[in-house]
Formats: C-alpha cells, structure tokens, sequence
C-alpha cells in the first residue's frame, strides 16, 4: 500500500520542476508547457487526498482544473500567436512592448 | 507490493519526463515528454484508482491541450533556441534556488502537519460497487451543478477571447 504522504511528494517534486522550468525558460511556450506541470501536480494532490479521505470530491474538482486548463491553454497560445505576429518573436525576454 | 512497484516506476517516469521537458532546448521535443509525463500521471490516477480521472487525463490533456501546443509550435515555425535559459546567470541562480526552497518548504510542511481529516462518505468498496465514473457523474450533476454550469460559461469565453485574439482583422 502506497501511502498518501508519497504520492504528495510525487506532487511536490513535479510542481517545483514546473516551477524552475517557469523562472528560467525564455520561450513563453515552455513557460505554458511549465504551467501545465505544475496543474497537473495540483491535479494528483486533489486525487491522492480523494482517495485517502474516502471523498470524491477531490476527482471532481480535477475534472474543473482541467477544464480551467483547457481554456488557459487556447487563450494563452492565442495571445502567444498575436504577440508572434507583431513582435516575431516568443522570447519572454524581448516582449517588452509593455514596459515602462 | 506490486502496487509498490508499480508506484516507483511511474513516479520516476514521471519526474524524469517532467525534468527532460524543461530542459529541451528544441519546443517540440518538451511537448513530446510532456505528453509522457501525462500518461504516466494516467498511469498514477490508475493506481489512486480514479479510473475516470486517468482517461480524461488522456483524452483532453494528451490528446487535445498537447495537439494544440504542437499545432501552435508548428505554425509558428521556430528554430531550436540558442540558450536553453536566460542570459543572466544571477536570474539563473535564482530562479533555481526559488525552485528548491519552495521544495524544501513543502516538504516541511508533510513533515509538521498530521495528513488526517474527516472521512467522506465514499469509501473505496463504495465507490467501487457503484462505479468512478457513476459517483463523479452523479456529484457533478447534484452538488457541483453551478460550477459545472459556470464551467460551460468560462470555455464559451475562452472560445470567443482565441478567436479574437488569433484573427488579424475584427
């Protein structure tokens, strides 16, 4: 039997690499890419606790965080395709049209 | 045991894949270990024994956010990166040092709190009995049915904000 406290440090573990990968990668795709990581980390602590405390709750709060998942992954690459059309770029460190 | 094993394997899968995404200099590949990375989540979901959970895992995640990342990627065309990371070493720096505290900081709290709390009402031979997929239909239907319906709301905005967002002329 596995117990609850592994798979929290799986989730652990997987958001921090989200985390590293947001701070240090420059291409704003990878930075979703990093996004989507550290979701999906969310998404195993919301199931694992589901499990452990006998409530389903938990797996169906997952299908919502998917669904949040999905419409920030179609805005954001949305955004990422106009800001490619006006600046020919996808590096975060160039975008700096709104800059003071 | 064999769910031991079975933990190990995919959990090791899974951090490896999640490391090789952020390290790919090539944006196509991390999609690749991304999609990985999922399925071998499906494959943990498969063991919490959320059977629902690991196939909408693999349909909308593998299969549609990640083809759209690839499509996005293809249009737009790019090149391998020169540098896999920032040209300032100091953000560098930092930016790995945020990563472990924050590791170290959530560790710490597994260490300190009690992972206890009131019991629900779906134990796994319940839950079992009736079926994954029946139970999240059901709780979906009856107590999550205005943030169900305020879902809908939210990915008929996220369909209007892409399309205008991605059109050249309005």
């Amino acid at each position: 039997m596995v117990s609850l406290s592994s798979y929290l440090i799986l989730s652990a573990i997987l958001f921090s690499i989200g985390v590293v990968g947001f701070l240090l990668r420059r291409n704003t795709i990878v930075i979703f890419m990093s996004i989507e990581l550290m979701l999906n980390a969310a998404n195993l602590a919301f199931v694992a606790f589901s499990r452990f405390l006998n409530s389903m709750d938990g797996q169906v709060i997952v299908v919502f965080v998917m669904s949040v998942a999905a419409a920030e992954a179609a805005v954001g690459l949305a955004i990422i395709m106009a800001m490619y059309r006006t600046q020919k770029t996808v590096n975060a460190d160039e975008m700096n049209l709104m800059k003071w | 045991m064999l769910e031991t094993a079975l933990f190990v394997i995919l959990a090791v899968f899974t951090v490896v894949t999640a490391i090789l995404v952020i390290v790919q200099r090539n944006p196509v590949s991390s999609a690749i270990f991304l999609i990985l990375t999922f399925f071998s989540l499906a494959g943990i979901y498969l063991l919490l024994h959320a059977e629902f959970i690991a196939a909408v895992q693999v349909i909308v995640y593998a299969g549609a956010i990640m083809v759209l990342f690839l499509f996005v990627i293809m249009l737009l065309n790019l090149e391998k990166e020169k540098r896999l990371v920032a040209r300032n070493r100091l953000m560098k720096g930092v930016g790995i040092f945020l990563g472990v505290a924050l590791l170290i900081q959530i560790g710490m709290v597994f260490q300190h709190v009690i992972l206890e709390g009131a019991k629900g009402k779906f134990p796994p031979e319940k839950v079992a009995a009736l079926g994954n997929t029946q139970v999240v239909a059901q709780l979906l239907f009856t107590d999550f049915l205005l943030p169900f319906e305020i879902t809908s709301v939210l990915l008929l905005v996220a369909i209007i904000g892409a399309i205008v967002l991605a059109k050249r002329e309005i």
